[in-house]
């Protein structure tokens, strides 16, 4: 082989498993993404049963309902609208009344979010960044965060 | 006034920092020795000066001084000692602290044992180290100063987050800081090359020892991070493709990439320019890394320490090193002259092709973990980017990269016998083979695809011995000397061996326990079993006991095997006094054959009955003796005499590589 061919089939290697690399890029993005909503964007825009979201706000106070075993059911709220949700597992530890989460799961089709994987900042002052800013976005007022600092997340997925 | 004697010293600190990157620097283009020889004594006095500060900051932290206002939000005076000491570096302010005195270390130890560098080379890699030094001090000064007074001071601290009131986590910034910033001088002696204009052989020998012990701290920190969010976090997971665990992620993936490229140049004085690319692009993504952590720009399961503006700092420092650094290598890596010459399968072709691999991943992991970041720019779009998008891009580009691995080491240097090497490999190939039906067979569910996964990390390890045996001759030669060729085989040898040896190992655990975890989540009264990957679990109940700092209620879980009784587990839930916050930890039963892990939620209203997630983790030790096994590789690899930080350069030839 000449250098010149060497060099070609280098070249035409790399290129063809970065071509590879960006169509499985591609595809997995378009799969695999999910969107972040509140409560007011699926009244609004309509999210069809059965796509893959992330839900965010604050939980409703007095909403959380413990049923059979440990199916919990709970409304998220943006303070404008609501949408019930239920999860069946462990909760994370800083799950409360009144505290932003971000719950992860489809719609039925009955209007009920059917959350496999819910999501609590470690913190008692912290609110998830993309339910603060939605929320602020609509013109909540939100208390203001002490100390964002020291937060981590819990999370609880069955 | 200890504290005031620290805040001095970090000042003194910036001065001698700009002072050690200008001077050098100025003397090494006007070959003046005696402005060059300045950077050795200012190297190692920011060493000194940046350790007053640390250990002042310490020394508040130890003592509870709470009049300082750092320690006043991070510590607490009932917090257990460890939990002082590791508060330092648990916050914002101190790891910035910790992070420049690494840097500071780094670039004493190129001073003290950088003797055979060229005096130019030296001056200017120093220089550019202090730059890197300079940029993170002003930042600290001037954003993050740990050593700002409170008045008047608070009776007592806020407490340092108690998921970090942990032995693992305690120790797993500074690894994987030195991690992070020993790839600082990797790029500091590229944007010297560059900048000199020059580039050998003798440059790759001495980048790749800091780049090996930067690799193997990195290795060992995210390791480390891994390990605690296993227990400590309660999900069972031990890898979850959050922004901040890509963000160590990628310097590693990188830095790895670099660490086979740097040989290719040592060995063969070829892939040069491409190396220097990649010590640049490796502390780029470690910036990088920085910047997603401490700015909060994504969000992620351990955020910790987050302030946007201060991040808006870190994206100049990175803007600034990453831009200037790759504009240097566009305007200057044409001079450098390509080497040698070598058909595509070959050990450099191999090599050639792990970059390839590695960085291609790199690069899905970056669009991965920024996308969300692009797209919410561009369109307000908010998305999350999870585990799935990761398993199908990355995944598959571990595959040939796993089965390239056995046959690189195997191929000779120029020229290599693709056919030979296969059937020196045969063992290793049926023995893989061999297991993954075993595994088949133990498991009979799962996906189908996990047996391959098994026989491809078995077929690694294997390859590994394969590759010891056939060095040291054994089985082809009488037995003394297969021990005299085992004695002499160098070190660096076994380090090799044992990394990817570790990796295979590594491969199986991650395998074994992705493909065939056992879940249970159900509500337990006292007295009821529940059974998970071949162990009953019987719940004894839940008391109240309280810890040093914390108020906990244990539950007991009964183990039996068979009717055997193993142990008792005792997951818990904890609330801690300062701050206020509820922690859940985990009750493991850990063996080689897999982990029984147990988390209890909450009670269910006035009931005895609680939530309870059982798991079964098979393998999944392996996952972090793999690491710990590469680490340990690159240490022993580290103590080869020809790699040896300031080895005299005669000592080249008391290694020959046997010519298999």
């Amino acid at each position: 082989m000449t250098r010149k061919q060497k060099r070609g089939l280098m070249i035409g290697s790399g290129v063809a498993v970065l071509g590879v690399a960006a169509i499985m890029v591609l595809f997995a993005l378009k799969d695999s993404i999910v969107f972040f909503h509140t409560p007011s964007d699926i009244a609004e825009k309509g999210v069809p049963a059965g796509q893959r979201i992330r839900l965010g706000g604050l939980v409703a106070n007095g909403s959380v309902v413990r049923g059979q075993g440990t199916t919990v059911s709970f409304k998220v709220t943006d303070t404008l609208k609501e949408l019930p949700v239920t999860f069946t597992g462990v909760l994370p530890d800083l799950f409360r009344e009144g505290q932003g989460v971000v719950a992860e799961g489809v719609l039925d089709g009955n209007g009920t979010f059917a959350a496999d994987s819910v999501l609590a900042k470690h913190d008692e002052n912290y609110m998830p960044a993309e339910v603060k800013k939605s929320l602020e976005e609509r013109g909540v007022k939100l208390g203001t965060s002490a100390h964002p600092e020291d937060a981590a997340k819990t999370s609880a997925q069955p | 006034m200890i504290v005031e004697f620290g805040h001095f010293a970090l000042i003194l600190a910036v001065m001698v920092a700009a002072f050690q990157m200008i001077v050098p620097f100025a003397g090494a283009r006007r070959r003046d020795v005696r402005m060059m020889n300045t950077a050795e004594p200012a190297a190692i006095s920011q060493l000194i000066l940046l350790a007053i500060a640390f250990v002042a900051l310490m020394h508040a932290y130890v003592t509870s001084d709470f009049s300082v206002a750092n320690v006043a939000a991070n510590s607490h005076s009932t917090k257990p000692m460890i939990y002082k000491i590791s508060g330092v570096w648990g916050n914002h302010e101190g790891s910035m602290l910790l992070w420049v005195l690494i840097l500071a270390l780094f670039g004493a130890a190129v001073a003290l044992f950088g003797n055979n560098l060229p005096p130019t080379l030296k001056a200017t890699v120093l220089a550019v180290q202090a730059s890197v030094a300079l940029a993170f001090l002003l930042f600290i000064v001037m954003t993050s100063d740990p050593f700002l007074r409170l008045d008047p001071a608070p009776a007592d601290g806020r407490g340092l987050n108690p998921i970090l009131q942990d032995p693992a986590l305690a120790f797993h910034p500074p690894f994987l800081y030195i991690g992070y910033v020993g790839f600082s001088i990797a790029f500091s002696f590229a944007i010297a090359a560059l900048i000199e204009g020059r580039i050998d052989a003798a440059w790759a020998r001495w980048v790749r020892p800091w780049t090996l012990a930067a690799w193997m701290f990195l290795t060992i920190g995210i390791a480390m991070g891994s390990w605690w969010a296993y227990y400590e976090l309660g999900w069972g997971g031990w890898w979850f493709w959050d922004p901040v665990e890509n963000a160590s992620f990628m310097p590693w993936l990188a830095g790895t990439a670099l660490l086979h490229s740097a040989l290719v140049m040592e060995k063969r004085e070829a892939l040069k320019v491409w190396t220097v690319l990649l010590a640049i692009l490796t502390f780029s993504l470690s910036l990088m890394g920085a910047f997603i952590v401490r700015s909060g720009v994504l969000t992620s399961v351990h955020s910790f320490a987050v302030d946007p503006e201060r991040g808006v700092f870190i994206l100049g420092i990175l803007v600034l090193f990453t831009g200037g650094g790759l504009a240097l290598f566009a305007t200057r890596a044409h001079e450098m002259r390509t080497g040698g010459l070598f058909q595509p399968i070959s050990r450099e072709g191999t090599l050639v092709f792990n970059n390839l691999l590695l960085v291609t991943a790199t690069a899905t992991v970056l669009i991965g973990t920024l996308y969300p970041l692009v797209l919410e720019g561009v369109t307000g779009e908010k998305i999350s980017v999870g585990p799935p998008f990761f398993n199908m891009t990355f995944g598959p580009l571990m595959i040939p990269l796993l089965l390239a691995l056995p046959y690189g080491p195997l191929l000779a240097w120029k020229r290599g016998d693709l056919v030979g090497v296969t059937q020196r490999l045969v063992f290793a190939i049926a023995g893989a083979l061999l297991l993954a039906a075993l595994a088949y067979a133990a498991f009979n569910r799962g996906p189908s695809l996990a047996p391959f996964g098994i026989a491809l990390g078995a077929f690694v390890m294997l390859g590994a011995i394969t590759e010891w045996a056939l060095r040291v001759k054994l089985g082809s030669a009488p037995s003394d000397e297969v021990i005299r060729r085992a004695k002499n085989l160098p070190r660096s040898q076994y380090g090799t061996l044992l990394a990817h040896f570790g990796v295979g190992l590594m491969v199986i655990g991650i395998v074994g326990t992705t493909a065939y975890q056992e879940e249970r989540i159900l509500l337990m009264k006292p007295g009821e079993t529940v059974t998970v990957g071949g162990y009953d679990a019987t719940f004894k109940g839940v008391k109240a006991e309280k810890g040093p700092n914390y108020m906990e209620d244990i539950a007991s879980f009964e183990i039996t095997r068979g009717g055997e009784v193993l142990t008792t587990l005792l997951p818990s839930k904890r609330l801690y006094d300062a701050p206020p916050q509820p922690t859940t930890e985990s009750g493991i039963l850990a063996s080689w054959r897999g982990d029984l892990y147990v988390v209890i939620g909450d009670p269910q209203g006035d009931t005895t009955a609680y939530a309870v997630r059982a798991y079964f983790n098979p393998l999944v030790r392996f996952i972090w003796l793999g690491a710990l096994i590469m680490f340990i590789g690159g240490g022993i690899s580290l103590t080869d005499r020809r790699l040896r930080v300031g080895a005299p350069v005669k000592s080249r030839r008391a290694a020959p590589v046997p010519a298999e």
